[in-house]
């Protein structure tokens, strides 16, 4: 290997962020930054540039709050009413997951309890390791913790499922002789942690976890 | 200040050269993972053939019934419009907003604006505003969940079946074939060629 190969690539096991480079999450060009200025504008495309996302740690906190607390009642408040001639039911996600079950549909059970249950809380908890591994500046693994981050970020969508079953539960079951199905108070709570996990996922900056790396071994 | 060949990683920050690829390759980061860029068939054509023909299926997924119910002769159907206007009616405009956003809104405006973009760029000129759209799309997709809404489509009938005779409408199979189209324009469009012809 010739010196200057030795030379680039020392060069290039550097971050953008420690050579004082900026660089553009819509256009991926880099721009150098002002002496000791902690944001500037892309030199291509204009984008107002961080080298950090602004107050990721504070802001995924508080959503991850606001997350936890919508939690509880999107679980323990009904989503749907249904009126019919069986008389008037309440459904909460779980109870809703156990009629599936029940009515021999084991497989959409095993979804929604995925994408209601599972994911959402898995991605409450998993959010939480990955802001408390950040301000401890952990050097545990990097690249595990960002394969985490990239899982919940992909993921919290689905979470929107029941919500979506209820829209159209409500739209077709409606005004009818048999039943009629109202949203409950739940579907609210429940789409408020889908909104607010989400979020906090884009608050988070997954460059956060790579930082201490070089920090450390200075 | 010149565009090096250099790419910094989003996930981790790490400075990268930048290497030409085989035809439909990616380039990863070298120590993340992170896919840092593509290779995309050259010109417009591909993505925006794929995007005209989602805004087809788009319009009829919204203008037809997703599913018929019949109960008792009765015959029920519902279109994602009505999804919205009786959560909307019933007093729940919380849910009805929220639907409305992610399956009907943000869709529409991520389709329009991408044919927005990509017509001018056929011919090759580009719109005024690029920067901005660009920008703007970039906060709307995570958004439009059209996807999401076709399982949840899919969950609704079979809790129905037992209840009642249901069947599949037009727009459910526009909605089925709305979204691998979608992944196609965005897999086709290069942002790269876009911005090498903003800056000019």
């Amino acid at each position: 290997m010739g010196e200057s190969d030795r030379l680039t690539r020392m060069a290039f096991t550097r971050t953008a962020g420690r050579l004082g480079l900026l660089s553009c999450h819509l256009c991926n060009s880099l721009t150098e930054s002002a002496p000791g200025a902690y944001e500037g504008r892309c030199s291509r495309c204009g984008s107002h540039l961080r080298f950090r996302k602004p107050d990721s740690i504070t802001r995924t906190w508080a959503l991850l709050i606001a997350g936890y607390l919508l939690f509880i009642p999107a679980n323990l408040l009904p989503i749907m009413h249904t009126n019919s001639l069986f008389g008037a039911q309440s459904d909460t996600i779980l109870s809703g997951v156990v009629y599936l079950w029940t009515s021999g549909s084991w497989h959409l059970a095993v979804i929604v309890f995925i994408a209601s249950i599972l994911v959402p809380s898995a991605k409450l908890v998993t959010l939480t390791f990955l802001v408390v591994s950040v301000q401890r500046r952990s050097t545990w693994d990097p690249l595990q913790r960002t394969n985490m981050y990239r899982i919940l970020e992909s993921v919290g969508r689905w979470s929107m499922l029941d919500i979506f079953v209820v829209a159209m539960l409500v739209a077709l079951v409606h005004l009818q002789t048999l039943a009629t199905i109202r949203a409950g108070a739940g579907a609210v709570a429940f789409g408020a942690v889908v909104v607010v996990t989400m979020l906090a996922a884009m608050a988070f900056d997954p460059r956060l976890i790579w930082d201490p790396r070089w920090t450390r071994h200075e | 200040m010149v565009t090096l060949p250099v790419i910094a990683c989003h996930e981790c920050d790490l400075l990268q050269r930048k290497i030409a690829l085989p035809p439909q390759g990616r380039a990863r980061c070298r120590r993340c993972r992170a896919i840092l860029y593509r290779d995309y068939p050259p010109g417009p054509d591909r993505a925006l053939a794929c995007t005209i023909a989602a805004l087809v299926l788009f319009l009829i997924a919204n203008a037809y019934p997703i599913v018929g119910l019949e109960v008792q002769g009765n015959r029920e159907t519902a279109s994602l419009y009505d999804a919205v206007h009786t959560l909307w009616v019933e007093g729940r405009e919380d849910v009805a907003l929220l639907v409305g956003f992610t399956a009907m809104l943000t869709p529409a405006i991520e389709i329009s604006l991408l044919i927005y973009l990509l017509l001018p760029l056929k011919f090759n000129r580009v719109t005024e505003g690029t920067v901005p759209i660009l920008r703007f799309l970039q906060t709307v997709r995570p958004w439009s969940m059209t996807e999401v809404f076709l399982l949840g489509i899919l969950v609704a009938l079979v809790k129905l079946e037992h209840l009642a005779r249901v069947e599949a409408g037009i727009a459910l199979w526009a909605f089925g074939s709305l979204i691998p189209l979608l992944i196609i324009a965005s897999m086709s469009f290069d942002p790269e060629e876009l911005w090498a012809k903003v800056t000019g």
